[in-house]
């Protein structure tokens, strides 16, 4: 089956007892039992929900994955799974990750003797500099968020089997449709399902899916011993937001390209990263992994006046943080998805004070080109 | 203001535009902000959702306590209070806890350096003889699950005060309605909200409320980079539920007590754990610090094979976990809600295999007498 029809007959879609074509929504806490010795496969919603459980078979479905966990929130995603490490483990993990990820590994994990390292993934060399005896997981996002550099996910994969490490791969910019870790090599992929996956900016969710029954049964008895799995509610909306998914990435990355040329030719417009322009240093690499550039765009312009103007002064691209829905989003990194990496680290790795990322919606290309020229002046 | 008109308030003024009585439902990830360096005071769900804050606020209100925190479930939020405390830290805790907070403690905060024991915190002597130089926190259950022990907190937090421990209550079976934890000297307290908040068996959440404001930055911070918060539909539902928090109970309690008394007057069962009756070692603490004595029994029968014929005959009542809600259930602590418990433990405490717990509903409480009499015939 391709893809396009897995994100509409994917999991559970169909009601057994009333033929419904969507699942039900299970807005219950727990399930009567019938026999003392043997429960049932549901006893109580924290440990499964038929509806979260529809979510999760689709999802894990579209990654190629045998397992796949919903949860509260893509952080939920990403703290209960580095869980599955111990007390004394190192991880390598990339240098510009998503700024929510590097709080719970500096400030939580740290504290639970689990250290990071972080490095510029794209340079495999780099990765292996970082390994160390009790270095057990390397965790990476690609293309990455907000710089959109690339890693070599097959390399990556491969240097780390030989050293026994779990590779962890945020795939939130990507979505299955794009790009499948699993089938690189990776062991488990993370989800903020809250963006591409869900698309509409109202639901706030997390993923985490593998292909090795131990690990998603450690995952799973985490996921169940912390209580942080999605709510029913919540995990219809996603289901619903998935369905639309093929048609959603591919008309925004259509008009990622017009704005990607638009931009590169604006005066004030200094750099432009996107990885389907073929002047990006990981283009080849990201066009061998992956089936499209997606639809994020980071940008610099010529100075703080600018930048201060087109956030404050553009009307369509809602200046928020988040990405992925179905709305344009424009953000400023330095302030909202890595104010939590301190200023000289932020420095170092090129999130500069007039760096943007946009997060391309479904408006019309020429509106939201009219709008940002508008907001950006002459 | 009473309680019960504090939780019919929840929500009733904040929508300015309409006028709404109730909360609007935020599902709405994220929020456009008014320029740079500004914001409407929501800037993503994660960190902050309407619908949620107003839970929080109402909980908050309900405990008396300056700041409240809601998670997707009960567990989500003792997880993360326990993100309060490092490698290295020993907490004292209640010994017939809930078996999910068992589990969590022993099996994956343990292998993070926290270290646990277990006590019979009614048995003050035994909390502090368990109290190392380590020792960070003492945590107990209001009212224990199965077996409805009742902590003396004013006396619990003297002692923990006194050794700069933190004492954080587990207040799910009493819920602010009886007790207001942080009044009585603790200094967090935590709910599955899943149960009496929320009420009806739908909806699985869990709340925090604490007074302190340095420690209420320490938890919002780990809820926000943890990212185990409720969602707004179920934030929505939660609220629903605690607008009718004292009614619900009121009616629990009063069949809780007649279930009680038949129980115990029946030849088949031979121990009734309630502590609204008389005879119950607690009664009297309890009488004098709670406004109740709560809705949940446990009762042993005369042997094992009744406690099947039990569960599978009762038809109003459900054989399911959980409990709170208005629909009555019944379970089998043993193998269900304590089966993370290590057994020597479980002989030790009395959840044995004759052991069943009951959570009273609204149910008329002629029809669950009624229910539990047919099928307790035979044998």
């Amino acid at each position: 089956m391709k893809l396009g029809t897995k994100l509409i007959h994917s999991g559970t879609t169909v009601d057994p007892q009333t033929g419904a074509l969507g699942v039900p929504i299970y807005q219950v806490s727990t399930y009567r039992q019938t026999s003392v010795d043997h429960f049932g496969k549901y006893d109580y919603a924290r440990g499964d929900n038929p509806t979260r459980e529809a979510l999760e078979e689709a999802v894990a479905a579209l990654e190629g994955g045998s397992r796949c966990l919903a949860f509260a929130s893509g952080m939920a995603a990403i703290s209960t799974t580095l869980m599955i490490f111990s007390p004394g483990d190192h991880l390598v993990v990339c240098d510009d990750v998503y700024g929510g990820a590097y709080r719970v590994l500096t400030s939580i994990f740290s504290r639970m003797g689990i250290s990071s390292t972080f490095v510029d993934a794209t340079d495999l060399q780099a990765i292996a500099a970082a390994i160390r005896p009790e270095t057990r997981g390397l965790y990476l996002e690609t293309p990455s968020n907000p710089l959109l550099k690339v890693t070599d996910l097959r390399g990556a994969a491969a240097l780390a089997r030989q050293h026994g490490l779990i590779t962890l791969v945020d795939n939130t910019f990507m979505t299955p449709l794009l790009q499948r870790p699993l089938e690189l090599g990776c062991d488990i992929v993370l989800h903020s399902g809250t963006k591409f996956l869900n698309g509409h900016s109202d639901v706030i969710c997390g993923f985490s899916v593998t292909d090795n029954p131990e690990l998603g049964q450690r995952i799973r008895y985490i996921q169940n011993a912390f209580g942080t799995g999605l709510g029913p509610q919540d995990s219809f909306l996603t289901l619903r937001g998935i369905k639309t998914l093929k048609v959603r990435m591919e008309q925004s990355q259509q008009t990622t390209a017009a704005i990607v040329d638009w931009l590169a030719s604006h005066p004030r417009v200094t750099a432009v990263h996107y990885p389907g322009l073929a002047q990006h240093p990981g283009h080849a690499i990201h066009a061998a992994q992956a089936d499209g550039p997606g639809a994020v765009v980071s940008f610099e312009l010529d100075r703080f006046e600018t930048t201060k103007r087109l956030l404050e002064q553009t009307r369509l691209a809602a200046f928020a943080v988040s990405l992925g829905g179905v709305e344009s989003i424009i953000s400023y990194p330095a302030r909202m998805s890595h104010a939590a990496v301190p200023a000289e680290e932020r420095a170092r790795k090129g999130i500069s004070d007039t760096l943007v990322r946009l997060s391309v919606g479904l408006e019309e290309a020429d509106d939201l080109i009219a709008d940002l020229e508008q907001a950006m002046g002459a | 203001m009473q309680l019960t008109t504090q939780a019919v308030q929840i929500g009733l003024e904040w929508d300015n535009r309409t006028g709404a009585v109730a909360v609007p439902i935020y599902q709405s990830a994220t929020f456009r902000h008014p320029g740079l360096g500004q914001s409407t005071g929501f800037d993503y769900s994660r960190s902050g959702n309407p619908t949620r804050q107003t839970l929080e606020a109402g909980i908050a209100r309900l405990d008396n306590a300056a700041h409240g925190f809601a998670y997707a479930t009960g567990m989500a939020a003792i997880t993360s209070l326990l993100l309060l405390f490092k490698a290295g830290d020993h907490l004292i805790v209640t010994e017939d806890l809930y078996g999910g907070t068992c589990r969590l403690f022993n099996q994956v905060f343990d292998q993070f350096g926290l270290t646990f024991s277990y006590v019979d915190t009614t048995d003050i002597a035994a909390v502090q003889t368990a109290i190392r130089p380590e020792t960070r926190a003492l945590f107990v259950e209001t009212l224990t699950n199965p077996l409805l022990k009742f902590a003396d907190l004013p006396v619990l937090a003297t002692l923990a005060h006194q050794h700069g421990l933190l004492l954080i209550a587990d207040n799910t079976f009493l819920t602010p309605y009886l007790l207001r934890p942080l009044e009585a000297g603790a200094d967090i307290a935590v709910y599955s909200a899943t149960k009496y908040l929320a009420g009806h068996n739908d909806t699985l959440a869990g709340l925090v409320t604490v007074h302190d404001p340095s420690l209420a930055e320490r938890i919002y911070f780990h809820q926000n980079a943890a990212g185990a918060t409720l969602g707004p539909q179920d934030a929505w539902l939660t609220i629903r539920g605690i607008k009718t928090l004292g009614v619900r109970l009121d009616r629990q309690q009063e069949n809780a007590r007649r279930i009680a008394d038949w129980l115990a007057a029946h030849p088949r069962i031979t121990k009734v754990h309630y502590p609204g009756l008389s005879e119950h070692p607690d009664h009297a603490l309890m009488q004098h610090q709670a406004r109740g004595f709560g809705a949940m029994i446990a009762f042993e029968v005369d042997k094992h094979a009744l406690v099947e014929q039990v569960l599978l005959k009762t038809t109003l009542i459900s054989f399911a976990e959980s409990l709170g809600g208005v629909e009555s259930l019944i379970t089998f602590p043993q193998v269900q809600t304590h089966a993370d418990i290590p057994p020597a433990l479980r002989q030790r405490l009395g959840i044995n295999d004759r052991l069943l717990r009951l959570s009273v509903g609204i149910e008329d409480a002629d029809d669950l007498i009624e229910d539990l009499r047919q099928a307790l015939e035979g044998y």
